[in-house]
């Protein structure tokens, strides 16, 4: 039984363990993705391995002072941070450094600060926070207000700072609403709604909805007992899709096929959804309204594919999904990306001795792209390494959330587990190529003071946290 | 909230679902899928041609004639230039701002990121000057090529050129890549593999830029050029130059053979042209304005003249009727001078004749006499026609009489057929054809051929076939050139037409201007009608006439009679090359020669 009261003895050294090992391997391999043989002190601040030293430094620094403030500090403070950095991230908007496209840097005598990166622990203490409080109920609709205020009041300026990927960093939140207990129901139409994306982008116009339509029929078929009542139904579709058919003849217009099939499907499916009303059939009306709610969503995703998205997201999307391929435009970085890691094969080429990171084929192979370097240089032994860290440090957080007393702990614990999975997700499987080229750095491993230093802070507030777990506060 | 902590499970679960997803996707792109490799070893490996210095060419007692001068080609990689002084650029290269301009938009349409070449062969001089100043044209780089250098103007069509391959040999070998050099005539062609050498491939590591970043594991894999092979050619370059110098400004060729080789001493084709002209950037240029010389330069007469031999043809026709039996030593024919039918005889001499006599007097009447014993030795004309020609074929003409140049003609031999065609099965006898007899008529041959038949008169039936090549570097030539070729004339024949070859330098009018002081020549000449202007002058001889060194064909264009040009040009030849030098008491035939102007086809009798 450890010690009360006592912070360094209650400290889970597992987790600094890792924290250590992937900060230890991320420089290493950022001294490779930027070596060549002019530059070779590793303690030269001309060169991205020396500065990333210093933040290294800086960083253990931070992270010892974090561990030496109270607890309280955290709680307090909560409201406090947040709102400080709410302004920054408005005022980064007016006097910004615009890098890559996006306005989200301050820069302060050569350094660049990314207050969107300090963003997340704050947003993540504020949830704790509100979602602590005694009494909480989530399913409230002033909560659900709040929560959302909370996570979407950064996610809008974020936008607003062209930084498409910090901003979904904030949709992994909702990983945590449900450990806190926001209904499944969600997380399936957060589902639905991401598969249904996909699937409206990738399949051309009329297949999604015959595919829609089959799997409509197939649930009502499953769900019958009586042919006669699935005939009825079936009837109700095919007679509402003739009508559309005979209203185009009729008034010569060329809508399409495409369009009177789902003109069709969407009236059918009224039609079912007011009789099961009536009837008091409830699974029908959810099916039906399902059928409903995905087809005007799919509509809405081309629409809003088509005209909301900037041309550059649009390209990578499309070239995740391998609607466009074209290996020197869009494609480019993640081709090059997943020659890198292919070519390490089983046992990679050997430190330093990468040729696609060191000659400059890979993108930003230092910040977005290291997963690269390691892929290449180390092989399937070291990327499966790393992924098992990764893994090991995501489930030891998660096992430690669930260990808390206090559900500001625990709830701050899941954020830090769900904000470092989202990174771990995108950024490895866009360099892989099972995810869009959404530029957000690899925790602990891609270089740069910001993320460092966020993600350092993140992680130490919930060590300070998880140390005080028998203090009463 | 135990209820809610089971959902741990469910995050538990993305987590893992996800964490599997990658290890299994890594696994695939790492491990099962090598694709990725190959495509990592294209990214960065660039192979740079290694170009090998081509063979040097030698001639016989080992003075170089061929050899190579580096040149440099400028090439610019479009991506990578930035702004620059266009002015000070075109001065340093001595080309006009609108030749830059196109020359970088035509780069820039091949390829932004690969490098292609902007001007070719830039001269040592004016690199020397460039490279001190490139330092100021980012995106431009030099690469250095060998280009041809001749020692002296000398045997141009021997010799040949190199040019840039075109489209058709690049799909006839794929050796070749555009832009590469091959040999388009003469030795540079026939002996182009060994010349050429074998090219090397470097491996460079290059970054995304395409700039180089070292060779690749350390340079293992790369392969070094191989350089070509030094020839030593027969040729012999005082007598080559000699000749050249007797033939300025005349047409005509001259080949000269050692006899008990075959080897060729000197082969001149006149008017000839400076090799030195189709090197580098001139070569279009210069090409071009010999072309279109009206006197063709460029045209090889020694191989590609189709010539009638004339008179120097007597002493074939003497041998073949005195093998068939058709005429004897002791036979004699009476000439009518001018009188004489059916061909007339323009020389005035005693009559009659017997073989030696009427070889020194070159006797139509006694060829014309002999010719038609040979054809009507036979049941039938057509059937003596036939024993003519395989005699006259195993003589080398009509026939290729070398494998050893690229380009050289069969010439024109008559056949039965020929002349059945033209006047039925039957219709003929040797009086139709009666012009074979003094050489004229349907008879074409090449100089190279008629100088090898000098050969088989030297060396009384036989000769080795005439090549330019002596000796290929660490290879062999080629087996042929020692093969002996024997033709079915008994040696004892020839005593008397040799004889008679000797009493034509020596007891005629050429003694005084074609006989070799110590050296005993033997010779023939020929006075070649020509209906288009004068004739022409031709002169077949070897020397000395015991073990014979040096067999000669002489063809003047237009020289008038075989006594005025082509035997004392002869004649100087052999001296100059069996002596080293010309006697004194010649030089002023030597200097009438050299002055002597022949271009105009009609010349004073």
């Amino acid at each position: 039984m450890a010690k009360r009261n006592n912070t360094w003895a209650n400290i889970d050294w597992v987790i600094i363990l890792l924290f250590l090992l992937l900060v230890f391997m991320g420089w290493l391999n950022i001294y490779a993705a930027v070596y060549n043989d002019e530059f070779q002190s590793i303690l030269d601040t001309s060169q991205r391995y020396g500065k990333q030293l210093i933040w290294i430094g800086a960083a253990f620094i931070l992270a010892f002072i974090i561990l030496l403030i109270d607890t309280s500090f955290y709680v307090f403070f909560s409201y406090i941070l947040y709102g400080v950095l709410v302004l920054l991230l408005i005022t980064v908007l007016f006097v910004g450094k615009e890098i890559n496209g996006a306005r989200s840097w301050f820069t302060i005598g050569g350094f660049g600060f990314q207050p969107s990166e300090f963003m997340k622990f704050a947003t993540a203490l504020v949830l704790a926070r509100y979602m602590s409080v005694f009494g909480f109920k989530i399913h409230k609709l002033k909560s659900l207000a709040t929560i959302a205020a909370i996570i979407f009041t950064p996610v809008l300026f974020i936008l607003l700072q062209n930084d498409t990927g910090s901003a979904l960093v904030y949709f992994s939140f909702v990983l945590v609403l449900y450990r806190e207990g926001l209904s499944g129901i969600v997380l399936f139409f957060g589902t639905l709604i991401a598969v249904l994306f996909i699937m409206a982008l990738i399949t051309p116009g009329i297949t999604l909805y015959l595919v829609l339509l089959g799997v409509a029929l197939l649930i009502f078929l499953i769900l019958n007992t009586k042919l006669i009542q699935f005939a009825r139904i079936f009837a109700a579709y095919l007679i509402s899709i003739i009508l559309f058919f005979l209203l185009n003849l009729v008034t010569e217009t060329e809508y399409g096929l495409a369009n009177v099939l789902i003109a069709g499907s969407l009236l059918g499916s009224v039609v079912i959804l007011l009789v099961s009303l009536q009837k008091r059939l409830k699974n029908y009306a959810v099916i039906s309204l399902v059928f409903l709610g995905s087809v005007l969503f799919t509509l809405t995703v081309d629409y809003g594919f088509e005209n909301l998205l900037e041309s550059h997201h649009q390209a990578r999307i499309n070239e995740l999904l391998g609607i466009e391929s074209d290996p020197l435009g869009a494609g480019y970085n993640v081709n090059q990306s997943k020659i890198a890691i292919g070519s390490g094969g089983s046992w990679g080429k050997g430190y330093l001795k990468g040729t696609q990171t060191k000659f400059n084929f890979v993108p930003e192979q230092s910040t977005d792209f290291i997963f690269c370097t390691v892929g290449e240089e180390w092989g399937f032994a070291g990327t499966s390494v790393v992924i098992v860290l990764f893994l090991i440090l995501l489930m030891r957080l998660i096992w430690l959330a669930e260990r808390q007393r206090s559900g500001f702990s625990r709830i701050y614990g899941y954020s830090v587990a769900v904000i470092l999975f989202f990174h771990f997700m995108v950024n490895i499987g866009m360099t892989i190529g099972l995810m869009p080229v959404i530029g957000i750095p690899l925790p602990f491993f891609s270089y740069g003071g910001s993320s460092l230093w966020s993600f350092t802070i993140l992680l130490f507030i919930f060590i300070r946290l998880d140390a005080s777990r028998f203090d009463q506060f | 909230m135990n209820v809610l902590s089971k959902r741990k499970f469910v995050v538990l679960a993305i987590f893992a679902f996800v964490g599997v997803i990658f290890i299994i996707s890594l696994f695939r792109l790492q491990v099962l899928d090598s694709t990725y490799k190959q495509y990592a070893t294209n990214n960065v490996l660039r192979l740079v041609t290694q170009y090998p210095a081509r063979g040097l060419v030698f001639d016989r007692n080992g003075k170089l004639l061929v050899y190579n001068k580096t040149a440099y080609d400028l090439l610019i990689t479009p991506r990578e230039v930035s702004k620059f002084d266009t002015t000070l650029f075109c001065n340093l290269l001595n080309i006009s701002k609108e030749d830059l301009e196109t020359g970088i938009s035509k780069a820039t349409k091949y390829s932004r990121y690969k490098p292609s070449i902007l001007i070719k062969q830039i001269s040592p001089e004016r690199f020397a000057v460039l490279k001190e100043q490139l330092y100021k044209f980012q995106g431009f780089h030099t690469q250095s090529r060998t280009l041809r250098e001749y020692s002296s103007t000398a045997a141009a069509h021997a010799l040949g050129y190199v040019g840039e391959v075109s489209g058709s040999d690049i799909q006839k070998d794929g050796y070749y890549k555009s832009g590469d050099y091959i040999g388009i005539s003469g030795i540079e062609k026939t002996y182009e593999k060994q010349l050429r050498g074998v090219k090397g491939v470097k491996k460079n590591l290059v970054d995304v830029y395409n700039r180089v970043q070292g060779s690749y594991r350390n340079g293992e894999e790369d392969i070094p050029a191989r350089i070509g092979k030094n020839i030593t050619s027969t040729i012999d370059l005082d007598l080559q130059l000699y000749a050249e110098q007797l033939f300025q400004n005349k047409r005509g060729s001259v080949v000269a053979i050692e006899p008990l080789t075959g080897e060729v001493l000197a082969i001149v084709s006149a008017p000839t042209y400076d090799p030195g002209l189709l090197v580098g950037r001139v070569r279009g240029k210069n090409y071009s304005e010999l072309l279109a010389d009206t006197l063709k330069p460029l045209f090889n007469r020694s191989l590609l003249a189709k010539y009638p031999p004339g008179s120097t043809f007597k002493p074939l026709n003497v041998l073949i009727g005195l093998q068939e039996q058709a005429i004897q030593l002791y036979t004699k024919f009476t000439c009518s001078g001018q009188g004489s039918r059916p061909i007339r005889c323009t020389h005035d001499h005693i009559t009659p004749t017997n073989v030696v006599q009427a070889i020194r007097e070159s006797c139509n009447a006694f060829l014309w006499n002999t010719f038609r014993s040979i054809l009507n030795n036979s049941k039938t004309s057509a059937e003596g026609f036939n024993v003519w020609y395989n005699y006259v074929k195993s003589f080398g003409i009509g026939q290729n009489v070398s494998s050893d140049f690229s380009n050289g003609l069969k010439g024109d031999l008559p056949t039965e057929e020929y002349y059945n065609n033209i006047y039925g099965k039957g219709h003929w006898n040797a009086l139709t054809v009666r012009s074979l007899s003094i050489g004229q008529g349907e008879l074409g041959v090449t100089p190279l051929q008629m100088a090898n038949y000098g050969s088989i008169l030297a060396n009384r039936g036989f000769y080795f076939e005439p090549h330019i090549i002596k000796k290929i570097e660490g290879d062999f030539i080629s087996q042929s050139f020692k093969i002996k070729n024997e033709v079915q004339i008994n040696q004892e024949y020839f005593k008397p037409v040799i004889e008679g070859m000797s009493q034509t330098v020596h007891q005629t009018n050429l003694v005084y201007t074609s006989k070799i002081p110590d050296i005993e020549m033997c010779g023939k000449t020929g006075t070649v009608e020509n209906n288009q202007g004068s004739d022409h002058s031709v002169f077949v001889a070897f020397a000395p006439r015991e073990n014979p060194e040096i067999a000669i064909f002489v063809y003047v264009e237009n020289g008038v009679w075989g006594s005025r040009y082509a035997a004392p040009m002869a004649s100087l030849m052999v001296e100059k090359y069996l002596t080293d030098s010309i006697s004194s008491n010649r030089k002023y035939i030597e200097k009438r020669m050299i002055d002597a102007n022949v271009l105009n086809p009609i010349q004073p009798k």
